[in-house]
Formats: structure tokens, sequence, C-alpha cells
């Protein structure tokens, strides 16, 4: 059974959103995510400054087997990557939700994080996969 | 409905990621497919090959019937248990499959082929069959464990049969020993020693567990895959298919071109396009960038594109990528894939990228 911390918010394609206090936001993918890909070998962060829609493709993850896209849950202006990932890709298999943390957004609407959903539902798209 | 080998049980015991793979259920690995690569490369691995097909050939034709099927020439095996690697080409010179073949003795082969071909393969063979006296006998009673890793030697050989082990422990590369069912070859597909171990499907499992119990580690198809690419060997279906020449594969050594009155199936081919000009080129690349080659990211030269790439991925021992790609004949020494739009440097080796525990190309 994988990890789902209760206070993180979730986007059915499996990235999660931790509110870091006012209108900044820090993303990664699911421990679900990371199991299904396996150990992860490269990850393609999205620019500082770069505007991301919530569904749009702005990052990449590739495991030993295959390359998958991260959609940015939130709409916003990306203003930190987690520069750390670029040697250390399997710092997301290690630990996805603290140290292997993918960008952070500013968003254009924090209201947009009420869409997302919570801990218990997106266990439920997990189940039913 | 997907087939399951004997250990399927053993791998699920294991806690296997459990993947489809050419009509089967396998292991793609048991927690992480880089320590599964790095155990193989540092000590000693095992994988559950009993998907793959065995099939003996008997009958006095055997052999004059081999040297019509396959490319490479079996009458090259004069001793009992040495192995060839051969393809199996159609009439156009393509690859219907690569396998190796064993000779057993006057009047009996052994065949090891591709899983996922493993159907059209006996089709082919019982078509191209007409007319010889031999009888082809699908085994698929044996499984298989291949054995891998610089410490494969030391834990397999005290859990073989009493009756075997002088035998497998004095055996070449590229050969094998028999007793009764079980039957262990000296070949792999790591680039590593090692052996291949076919045995009766009853055993398999307690063989699997005493192997574990001597700490080989169990590995998937995911460490085989990366394994496999760093000591830059063929994968069917994705480096060569029936629409590519084995001159065009990297291949060309394993065609056996003397005596030139032996008629294999595809040789008039071969032989129009042996040292042709216009073949191209098979070759290793790694990336100079961060990044991971895939198979069919577009290679070019300039602006001008030179060719693509057939299999790719991250090598754990080079820690970079690295891929095997057909090229026009005239590559340069680097060129420069996409990906995802971009373009970046590779290095153009020759393979493999590693073999017997380290890397063996230089990096520029």
């Amino acid at each position: 059974m994988s990890n789902l911390p209760t206070e993180l918010k979730y986007a059915r394609s499996h990235e999660w959103v931790r509110a870091e206090g006012g209108d900044l936001v820090s993303v990664g993918i699911s421990d679900h995510a990371q199991e299904l890909l396996g150990d992860l070998v490269f990850v393609e962060l999205p620019e500082v400054g770069a505007g991301v829609d919530a569904g749009s493709e702005c990052a990449v993850v590739e495991s030993v087997k295959a390359a998958s896209d991260v959609y940015s849950p939130v709409t916003g202006e990306v203003v930190e990557v987690n520069e750390a990932l670029a040697d250390a890709p399997e710092t997301i298999n290690d630990s996805p939700y603290e140290d292997g943390w993918m960008f952070k957004v500013r968003l254009s609407d924090p209201a947009e994080l009420e869409g997302l959903l919570d801990a218990a539902a997106y266990s439920e798209v997990i189940e039913s996969e | 409905m997907e087939k399951k080998t004997v250990l399927f049980a053993a791998h699920q015991a294991m806690g296997a990621r459990i993947v489809p793979f050419g009509g089967w259920l396998m292991p793609l690995h048991y927690g992480s497919q880089i320590e599964e690569h790095h155990a193989v490369r540092r000590a000693a691995g095992m994988f559950d090959v009993s998907h793959m097909q065995v099939l003996d050939l008997l009958g006095e034709q055997a052999r004059g019937f081999l040297r019509r099927l396959l490319a490479n020439d079996v009458a090259r095996l004069t001793e009992p248990g040495k192995a060839l690697y051969s393809c199996m080409l159609n009439e156009r010179g393509g690859v219907i499959d690569d396998l190796i073949v064993y000779f057993i003795g006057e009047g009996r082969y052994r065949m090891v082929v591709n899983a996922a071909t493993a159907e059209k393969d006996l089709a082919w063979i019982l078509a191209q069959a007409a007319g010889f006296e031999v009888v082809i006998e699908p085994r698929d009673e044996l499984a298989m464990i291949a054995v891998q890793g610089p410490a494969a030697r030391e834990r397999v050989l005290p859990l073989l049969p009493g009756a075997l082990r002088a035998g497998v422990a004095a055996l070449a590369p590229f050969h094998a020993a028999t007793d009764g069912e079980w039957f262990v070859a000296r070949t792999g597909y790591t680039g590593e020693d090692g052996f291949e171990v076919l045995l009766p499907g009853v055993d398999a499992t307690a063989f699997w567990e005493a192997l574990a119990a001597a700490g080989v580690a169990p590995c998937g198809l995911g460490a085989r895959d990366t394994l496999r690419l760093e000591a830059g060997m063929n994968l069917y279906g994705s480096d060569m298919d029936e629409q590519t020449l084995p001159l065009e594969a990297g291949l060309g050594w394993t065609i056996a071109w003397e005596p030139v009155e032996r008629d294999f199936i595809g040789r008039p081919v071969l032989d129009a396009r042996r040292g042709a000009d216009g073949n191209r080129r098979f070759v290793g690349l790694v990336l100079r960038d961060r990044g991971i080659l895939r198979d069919h990211q577009r290679l070019f030269s300039g602006d001008r594109e030179i060719g693509g790439i057939t299999s790719g991925g991250f090598s754990p021992t080079l820690e970079r990528s690295i891929a095997l790609a057909r090229v026009d004949s005239g590559c340069p020494e680097s060129c420069e894939v996409e990906i995802r739009g971009r373009r970046l440097e590779v290095q153009v080796v020759r393979p493999p990228f590693a073999r017997n525990g380290r890397a063996v190309v230089k990096i520029d």
C-alpha cells in the first residue's frame, strides 16, 4: 500500500501539491507514481519563470524503462525548481513527498487547490486503476 | 490469456512486479532494477528464462536441415555440447529470429529461440523441414534459469546434481554439459560469465530457492535488458526484425559464408549485399549530456537525418545513457539525437559498452 500524506492535495495524473503558505505551492509525484515507474534516472524540470497551466505537461521523469510526462496540477508561475534532482533523480524514489519535490509554483488563483483530490479521493483513483 | 512459468509463484513470493511479455507473465523487477543490474555485474543474479522456447531437432538429417535453415553453419559444431549463435532468415534475408543451437550428439541438436517469436518460429521451422528426415520436439516441460555474474560459478556448482558438477566446472565458454534432463550451458545474455541451466520443471522452484539462499539475486526483465544493452547484444524485434538484414544489425559475424556451396535460406540476398557501400552501419551511442536515449529517436548530422536508435536506455555501469543505432554508411564519429524537439550530441562507439563488471568504451 503506498504512502499518502493527508496534508497534501493530489491530481488524477499522480502529482501531489503542498501548500507552502501564501499563494506558493510545491509539486511532486506520488509514491504510487514513483513505484509504478521504477528506478528514476533522469528528470527534466520546467524553467524558473515559466508559466504553467493546470493539466499541462511541464516536466518529464524517466525511469530505466520509460519516459513519463508530469502535468502541472495548478496554474501559475514556476518560481523554483529542485536542482538537486539533476544529479540524483533517485531522490524521487527514496523520498517522493519531501526531498523529491520537483518545482514550486506561485498560484494565479489559490482557490484552484480546492478542485484537487484529497488523500482519500486519490486513494480511490489508485484502487480503480 | 498470458502463460505463467513454473516459477511464477516463487516470483510473487519474492515481491516481483509482474508484467506481460511475449505472451507470458514475467517479473520486471523485484524492487530495484538498477540494484539487480549491479548484482549481476558485481556478484551474481538469476533470471527465469523459462518463457524461451526449447526445441530439440532429432534425426539423421537434422544437421543437413540446420545447415539450410540457419545463416551460421552447424558444421562448425564438432564437439558434443558446443553452442552456436545464429540468425534464422527468411528468403529476403530478413531476420525471423536469433537463437542459440547446441550440438548434443549425432542427429541431436537443441535450439533455444525467443519467447515472443516462438509460435511463428515453430511454424516456419516445420514448413522448412518438409523433405528432411527430422523430428522437431518442443520441450515445454523444461524450465530455464540463467545465473550470471562473476560469482555465478561458485554459487551454482555446489547446487547442481552431483553427476554434472565436474563436467560443468570444466566447461569452456559457449559449451554445455548434460546429464539426464539437466542441461547446463556456459552462455548468457549479460556480458558476464555464468550459466544457463535447463532443468525439469518439477525441480525448478527448489533450484531457484537454493540459488537465492546461496546469495544469488533474483533479477527481472528490466535488468536483463540493461545488461544485454551494455553488453552490446541485440534484442530481437528492436534491433533487428524480418525487414532487417543481419548485415545491417551488426550480425555479419554470425553469417558463415564458407563453404560457398552451402545454400542457406536468405543466402542469395546476403551474397548480393555483402560488403555493399550502401549498407547501413550498426553502432553504439553514448549520450554526453543528461537525458535518456530511447528506441525510435532520430539521429542527425547537421541537417541531414542519418538514422535512428533501435534500442536505448540508461546504463547503470556507465551512469549515462547508451543506445544501439542503425545509421547511414557515412556516419561520423559523433552526431546529434533529437529528444523532445531538442538536439543533443552523441558519441558514436563500437559496442560492447560494458563487460565483465566494467565499462569498456572510452568516453570523450
